[in-house]
């Protein structure tokens, strides 16, 4: 079962949920996959040690210029503009570069080849508890997030009755989607303000486009107002978790505690919250969900071994 | 020769565009006949690269030099190998730019400016 | 070049470390300050745009976004050949009973099944994910947008936003273009951060705000922007406050601020105001004052490089 961790709105304590969910969980048969590949914080809380690491990327076009005629048939395919013919020459542009292979694809003379351009870096290991953790790390400069997110989901085969946690990053963009396509549940993390609310919305439409069974949990209860209770009470939307603002537990974070360790009496609370999510995608369509999470683990963009 | 300029609209009248690769139109002109037509810029609504669309698009019109407020590094380096020469104004009309090209008072582009707008894969 | 006009983009890394309070306050600031700055905002944030839940603006002006285009297959000519699954590297192209159809999320418009479909039964279409608006508040004009759901094309959306906010302010003359932005370090956060004189970090100091203040401003060195960093909730971990000024200290960017752990924060947003407007007396809005003091001496700095 693979279950995503997302929020609109950045800072509701996504992985604060998402790195306790994953204690809650049989430690032995959970894997934890930090999809923030842009700001990627989950290790502090749950601080594997990486022993696998391999740089992923996108495969780029590189012309072989005797072969070449510059009849510029790439470049009319080329939907980014990342690759031009001018004067005879072809120059390629990576940082436009999407990797979809269609120059190659349709080079006549058989003059493309595809290169690895390294975007970032993924990394896997164990935690002292046993669960497999893995992330994904987009380098510095670099703008596209989605092919490392795609890389670190069909990273590691899946195996039966495994649980995998995502922590997804906030938004509702692309990077987000590419993070929750092909999980069976969605948990909804906000917190009771303006803000939260808004970004709650945006979230609830983009699982619902997914079409994907959700739950909320309101972070910091007691800030804020009442206007989250109220419209996951109108959206159908269960909250499943309650967590109140409290000081000592927002300390016991900034210092990279996770919640259940920090304070024990939440470990209970985390199963429960299990519980209710294997109930509910249980008495969903489980089916249909199975063969999109299958589908998503064959994906296509190779990454670029290279283990140390 | 025939030179490209980036303008806000099809006449001699429009106001320069900074944007080389997001511009509204480029006018052509001739600089020895003062013949002139204008294209609208099939780069305007790229999701991404659209310095290196402009580029190609005024290289296959056949220019050889361009005026225009900014060239980002992608469209620089297109142009640069398309042997297309480029200038630097500030702003005016279309006819007073093509001007002070004829004149002389318009500075060759020799680096590339910062990425101007929105230069990295389209996709985020 | 551009007047002397200035662009000014608060920035994070980790979202949820309170960029748009921290814009609204200086938006506010800036009209307040008897230095008066005139200003326009743009709200880069486009997944998650928030700023206008802080300032109340009207909308006068509302225009479509059209994003990329998506592959669509015509149905009644498909013969069922499946090239156009086989050739998409976005695991795009679905077959369900032999009927091929693209799911219009994960498309990622680069046209190659078009090319490979023996029988020109794809087309590429164009879409409307979006819109941004032109409002008015009473901090000056505000571009804002919001992206539908699941849509990519974020980074060009925020340049559009942006790009109207700018043209806006060297047509009538205003000082400065406060633009807040999105979470992260990738496409969106490029495209906020380009051709900004000047950008403000709001850390946390939490373990993992210390790691993501670091990634974002690496990111604007990478992009030649220089950076200053104020710290959000500063009493909340004073080992992370610490781990920041020494970051700062070794690279050599200024500490422009410290806001305190404040409930008027949240009871402000709750109020749809700006912290500086809901509670002037408070400990954050106190902070933030002496934040705008220190940027808008920087701001003013760099106009005479």
């Amino acid at each position: 079962m693979i279950i995503a961790v997302a929020s609109g709105k950045g800072g509701t304590g996504k992985t604060t949920i998402a790195s306790s969910l994953a204690l809650a969980v049989s430690p032995a048969s959970t894997t934890f996959l930090d999809c923030d590949v842009e700001a990627p914080n989950a290790h502090f809380f749950l601080e594997p040690t990486f022993s696998q690491h391999e740089e992923v990327g996108l495969l780029i076009p590189q012309v072989d210029e005797e072969r070449c005629t510059a009849c510029g048939r790439c470049a009319e395919v080329c939907q980014y503009h990342a690759i031009v013919v001018l004067a005879g020459k072809v120059l390629v542009f990576p940082e436009l570069c999407h990797g979809c292979g269609s120059c190659t694809l349709n080079c006549p003379e058989d003059a493309i080849k595809e290169v690895p351009d390294v975007l970032g870096m993924l990394e896997g290991g164990r935690t002292a508890s046993g669960i497999y953790f893995a992330r994904g790390v987009l380098n510095i400069g670099e703008p596209m997030a989605v092919p490392i997110i795609r890389q670190l989901k069909a990273w590691q085969p899946v195996q039966d009755g495994e649980v995998v946690i995502r922590d997804v990053p906030p938004g509702t963009s692309c990077p987000v989607v590419e993070s929750i396509r092909g999980a069976d549940f969605v948990v909804l993390v906000t917190e009771p303000t303006p803000f939260g609310l808004h970004d709650l919305r945006l979230a609830a439409q983009l699982v619902r486009d997914l079409e994907l069974p959700a739950g909320v949990i309101v972070n910091r209860d007691g800030i804020g107002d009442r206007q989250v209770d109220d419209y996951c009470r109108e959206a159908g939307l269960p909250i499943m978790m309650r967590i109140p603002m409290d000081r000592r537990i927002a300390e016991a974070l900034a210092q990279g505690h996770l919640l259940v360790e920090a304070f024990p009496e939440y470990l209970p609370r985390f199963q429960d919250l299990y519980a209710q999510i294997r109930t509910l995608v249980e008495a969903g369509t489980g089916s249909e969900l199975q063969t999109q999470s299958t589908r998503i683990k064959m994906g296509s963009l190779q990454g670029i071994r290279q283990t140390e | 020769m025939k030179l490209a300029i980036s303008a806000d609209g099809p006449q001699l009248e429009a106001q320069l565009d900074a944007r080389f690769g997001r511009c509204a139109y480029f006018i052509f002109v001739d600089t020895e006949t003062h013949a002139w037509e204008a294209s609208p810029n099939p780069a305007i609504d790229a999701r991404g690269g659209a310095g290196t669309q402009a580029a190609q698009f005024i290289a296959n019109q056949g220019a050889q030099a361009v005026i225009s407020g900014h060239f980002g590094p992608n469209a620089f380096e297109a142009l640069d190998a398309a042997g297309i020469k480029m200038y630097a104004a500030a702003a005016g009309r279309v006819e007073s730019v093509v001007e002070e090209f004829s004149s002389g008072r318009l500075k060759k582009v020799t680096v590339p400016g910062a990425s101007g707008h929105h230069g990295g894969r389209g996709r985020h | 070049m551009n007047n002397g006009m200035k662009q000014l983009v608060i920035l994070s890394g980790k979202g949820g470390t309170g960029k748009t309070c921290v814009t609204a306050a200086l938006a506010h600031l800036a009209v307040e300050d008897k230095h008066q700055v005139s200003v326009v905002l743009a709200d880069a944030d486009v997944d998650a745009a928030n700023l206008e839940l802080l300032i109340n603006p009207s909308v006068l002006q509302r225009e479509d976004f059209r994003g990329g285009q998506i592959a669509v297959i015509n149905q009644e000519t498909c013969e069922g050949c499946g090239e156009c699954a086989a050739v998409c590297r976005f695991d795009a192209v679905h077959e369900k009973n032999g009927v091929y159809q693209v799911d219009p999320i994960a498309c990622d418009g680069c046209a190659a099944c078009v090319y490979q479909c023996p029988i020109q039964a794809i087309t590429m279409h164009e879409q409307v994910v979006g819109q941004w608006f032109r409002s008015e508040s009473r901090y000056g004009p505000l571009f804002h947008a919001a992206l539908r759901p699941a849509q990519d094309n974020s980074g060009k959306l925020v340049t559009l936003v942006k790009q109207h906010a700018r043209l806006l302010a060297m047509d009538e003359g205003h000082e400065l273009v406060l633009v807040d932005g999105p979470p992260g370090i990738g496409c969106p956060v490029i495209s906020a951060t380009s051709g900004a004189d000047l950008a403000l970090i709001v850390a946390e100091p939490t373990r993992s705000g210390v790691h993501d203040m670091r990634r974002i401003f690496l990111t604007t060195e990478h992009f030649g922007v220089q950076a200053l960093v104020c710290v959000n909730k500063a009493d909340l971990y004073p080992a992370g406050t610490a781990e920041i000024e020494t970051f700062c200290e070794e690279h050599g960017i200024e500490l422009v601020g410290r806001i305190p752990f404040d409930a008027g924060v949240t009871e402000a947003m709750v109020h749809g105001q700006p912290v500086t407007v809901y509670r002037p007396e408070s400990p954050a809005s106190e902070a933030l004052r002496a934040i705008w003091a220190k940027v808008l001496d920087e701001l003013q700095d760099s106009q005479y490089e």
